[in-house]
């Protein structure tokens, strides 16, 4: 059977001063259980990014976190206003960010280009109406 | 040169010592834009920025730097503050602006 720690986070919409959490106890969790670091801090930049994307365009959502000796799969899953054009959202630059979110040093429309970054795999399912699900998988090397 | 040894040196007010006193400056990053810091800053870089808020200080922790320098006078709002308590985030502050900021702990690095 394979050796699994799963973890689960709610994200809170709408609330810019508790997003980092979910990414922050990952963080640790990591770094205590030997995840070399180059690992975490991938996985913290991806799910931080991640759990930004769910509180500005989402009103939150579920983060999964799987970790096995050979890899960390997360899985977020928000029933937001859905990505009407991923391969437009994946584009470095292109944002749909309010202006406020600007202001506080966000919407940039840097936040899935880096999460693909940092990922060594990386899925999205998205419906207009229905919610997004972003897969993503960071191997330990 | 820790984060705490520039301060004395270049004098920088420090908002909070977090690991300010244990971690090592690697090297120096400006930007604001917080999604590019996120993905381009490097671990136990010195980071600064005019943005001071609370998401600042959770890209501190994720992007693993070794301080915060706030430029510009920029302040940490409270709720900023107890974030950076938490997370043991070291925050620094000067009154300079971002590039002569960078420049002057360039020249400490140097001399370091």
């Amino acid at each position: 059977m394979e050796n699994v720690l799963k973890l689960r986070y709610e994200v809170d919409g709408d609330d810019f001063t508790r997003a980092g959490e979910a990414s922050a106890a990952v963080k640790k969790t990591l770094k205590q259980m030997g995840v070399p670091p180059e690992a975490v801090r991938k996985v913290a930049i991806a799910l931080y990014e991640g759990e930004i994307n769910m509180v500005i365009h989402a009103q939150g959502g579920v983060i999964t976190v799987e970790v096995t000796p050979q890899e960390i799969r997360m899985e977020l899953a928000d029933r937001g206003k859905g990505i009407e054009n991923i391969e437009l959202a994946m584009q470095e630059g292109y944002s749909t960010a309010p202006d406020e979110v600007r202001s506080l040093g966000f919407g940039a429309g840097m936040g899935l280009p880096n999460m693909k970054k940092c990922s060594d795999e990386m899925d999205i399912q998205s419906t207009v109406g229905v919610g997004t699900i972003v897969r993503m998988t960071v191997q330990i090397h | 040169m820790t984060p705490i040894e520039m301060a004395g040196k270049l004098g920088f007010k420090v908002v909070h010592e977090g690991e300010g006193a244990s971690r090592e400056i690697a090297g120096i990053y400006c930007c604001d834009l917080l999604s590019i810091v996120m993905g381009r800053a490097k671990a136990d870089d010195c980071w600064i920025t005019v943005m001071a808020n609370v998401n600042t200080v959770a890209v501190a922790v994720l992007a693993d730097v070794a301080c915060v320098v706030l430029s510009e006078g920029m302040s940490l709002d409270d709720t900023a503050l107890e974030k950076a308590r938490a997370q043991n985030v070291c925050v620094l502050k000067t009154d300079r602006p971002t590039f002569e900021t960078a420049l002057a702990v360039q020249k400490q690095m140097e001399q370091s």
